[in-house]
């Protein structure tokens, strides 16, 4: 028996998941609308941009001001039909950052606790097969405190699960798991996504965790969302100024337009060809670091390449496999009025590489390809 | 030195365990009404629920002299039905389970807040209805507490003596109990027998204290180990 959620939208009946939500929130309004297909979602933002937020909103632990949220057909809530399913009807599996199993039930307690209407038999068999599809079985007579973070997070995931939810929605989930925990608890969501052919919301602020786990990508600012679509076209082209900000976008330039095909960077004081101009008349370009390619003296092969300009070194940061390189154009670091910390461009080069050219000496060279640069209306 | 009559005794610990038993529902339903609640008017609420333990008893006693009495509004009713409660031993009930329910009140309250709210979420999300989530949930991570608002609620009960000795009187072998026998024996100058009732009321206590600290100090290991998520 539902209440409310019986009557049945079939306008929306092709998009599993049909959110449209307003919220007005201390700081900033959350004003959110987007349709979700089967699959995972990476909801990419920065903190505070109410991501979690809108997690609760569709959970039902949070009550939009106005908005519609429409899962499978199912109205889980319509302010202006006055359709609101509390949580415990909605059948959205929610994962929760800091897992929240119950501390006084053993792990496989806590993933039972949502089957309770099942006959005996059949919970147990279904707490079996979700303890091996989540790699912790054995730990089922366990509590929460007697197992690792990651195996506490199996277990939530387990528990979530075990409902059949028609949406799954985790919130940071790998947040509070060390790099270890962390790279196996995403292996462990890539498998689950792939066996869980419905919509799974995946809220995060981190960009890498966010492209490798979502097929497509919302990115929210400020309760807006800047941006929405299959994340390789996101992060090839970002719309705005913001989206490449928070898709983790380093290096931007003013541009004025001076050709069809040809910018001019007022940034970085040289004029760039571009191989995709864009409807609207650019403002910004940008281009991503691990994109920039550079050379000790030039670049030979292929004859005479575009957009490329000679740089000078400004300083340089090193982590274990990669190193940040920040490069000045067209002048040698120190020179005019420019302060040590100015630079022009920053680049990320593979530690090898690195090493080949560190010592070679100055000025190097430095290409934007025109296929990795892009443009940006604001 | 013994006491020729041993009934205080039995009616102390028999009113007070049956008024505890009906603090700690009214109480725990109280806490549990209002910790999903806020606002100026919750205020007032928590006022009134308190109000039993800023009075004195000789105020509460009144009041509930007021409203059980033969021309009170509940005192009318039960004359009605023909019976009355004043005088009676359901009055020492009554009389220390009003005053107690401010502690069990409180105890239980802050007990259920201490409850982190993501869990009472989650096993919302999980299908559960409000009150599974209540019994399944949050009862369970808040019990140290509400035992603890128990023992002391049973603890005020006993020491009950100012509304009770308005409301339910001095009829020893019905409404008499400790610390009324000790009263009446002092006034008529027996002081061998209050001070033996005396006696009897401190060993009560003790056990009461010491099982409350063994208690607590076993559990606050155990939430020690719950609390870490």
């Amino acid at each position: 028996m539902r209440r409310g959620g019986d009557e049945r939208d079939w306008r929306g009946a092709d998009v599993p998941l049909e959110v449209q939500i307003a919220k007005n929130l201390p700081d900033f309004s959350l004003e959110v609308s987007f349709s979700s297909g089967d699959g995972p979602l990476g909801i990419l933002g920065s903190s505070g941009a109410g991501k979690s937020m809108l997690l609760r909103c569709i959970a039902g632990l949070d009550r939009p001001d106005r908005g519609r949220i429409v899962l499978n057909g199912r109205a889980l809530l319509d302010t202006e039909k006055r359709i609101q399913l509390p949580a415990r009807e909605r059948r959205v599996g929610m994962l929760f950052q800091h897992y929240a199993l119950f501390p006084h039930r053993t792990l496989g307690e806590n993933i039972a606790f949502g089957i309770g209407r099942l006959s005996p038999g059949e919970q147990a068999r279904r707490v079996a097969g979700l303890l091996q599809r989540t790699h912790i079985a054995g730990l089922e007579h366990r509590y929460p405190r007697e197992v690792s973070g990651g195996e506490q997070q199996r277990a939530a995931l387990a528990r979530a699960l075990a409902i059949e939810p028609e949406a799954l929605l985790l919130d940071e989930p790998l947040s509070a798991l060390d790099t270890h925990l962390r790279s196996q608890m995403e292996a462990q969501l890539q498998e689950t996504f792939a066996a869980y052919p419905r919509p799974a919301l995946l809220v995060t602020h981190n960009i890498e965790e966010a492209y490798r786990l979502g097929e497509q990508l919302l990115v929210l600012s400020r309760g807006r969302v800047a941006a929405f679509g299959p994340k390789d076209e996101l992060f090839r082209a970002p719309p705005t100024l913001e989206v490449a900000r928070l898709t983790g976008c380093k290096n931007f330039s003013r541009v004025r337009p001076v050709s069809a095909d040809a910018v001019e960077a007022l940034d970085w004081n040289c004029t760039l060809r571009v191989s995709h101009a864009g409807q609207r008349p650019p403002a910004h370009a940008g281009i991503r670091a691990h994109h920039i390619e550079i050379a000790d003296s030039s670049f030979t092969t292929g004859g005479e390449k575009e957009n490329v300009f000679p740089c000078w070194l400004a300083r340089s940061s090193e982590t274990p496999f990669r190193v940040t390189l920040y490069l000045l154009l067209h002048r040698p670091a120190g020179e005019s009025s420019g302060t040590s910390g100015e630079y022009s461009l920053q680049a990320e080069v593979s530690r090898e590489k690195w090493l080949l050219f560190r010592d070679k000496p100055l000025p190097w060279q430095v290409w934007l390809s025109p296929d990795s640069l892009f443009l940006m209306p604001d | 030195m013994t006491p020729a009559d041993w009934s205080p005794v039995w009616i102390s610990l028999a009113t007070s365990a049956t008024a505890t038993l009906f603090t700690l529902v009214a109480g725990l339903s109280a806490a549990m009404w209002r910790a999903r609640r806020s606002g100026p008017v919750m205020a007032l609420v928590d006022g009134i629920f308190l109000l039993p333990l800023v009075l004195p008893p000789t105020d509460v006693g009144c009041f509930l002299l007021l409203l059980f009495g033969h021309n009170g509004p509940v005192g009318r009713i039960l004359l009605h039905f023909g019976t009355t409660i004043v005088f009676s031993w359901p009055a020492t009930v009554i009389a220390a389970a009003v005053v107690a329910f401010p502690l069990m009140y409180l105890t239980a309250r802050a007990a259920l807040e201490q409850v982190d709210p993501q869990f009472l979420q989650a096993a919302r999300t999980l299908g559960a209805s409000e009150w599974r989530v209540f019994r399944e949930v949050a009862l369970p991570l808040a019990w140290p507490g509400v035992i603890a608002g128990t023992i002391l609620s049973f603890a005020r009960a006993l020491g009950e003596f100012g509304a009770t000795l308005m409301l339910a009187g001095n009829i020893p072998g019905r409404t008499a109990t400790i610390p009324i026998a000790i009263y009446f024996a002092v006034e008529s100058d027996d002081i061998r027998t209050a001070m033996a009732w005396c006696l009897i009321d401190v060993l009560i206590s003790l056990a009461l204290l010491g099982g409350l600290y063994y208690w607590t100090n076993a559990q606050g290991r155990g939430r020690a180990r719950l609390a870490r998520r």
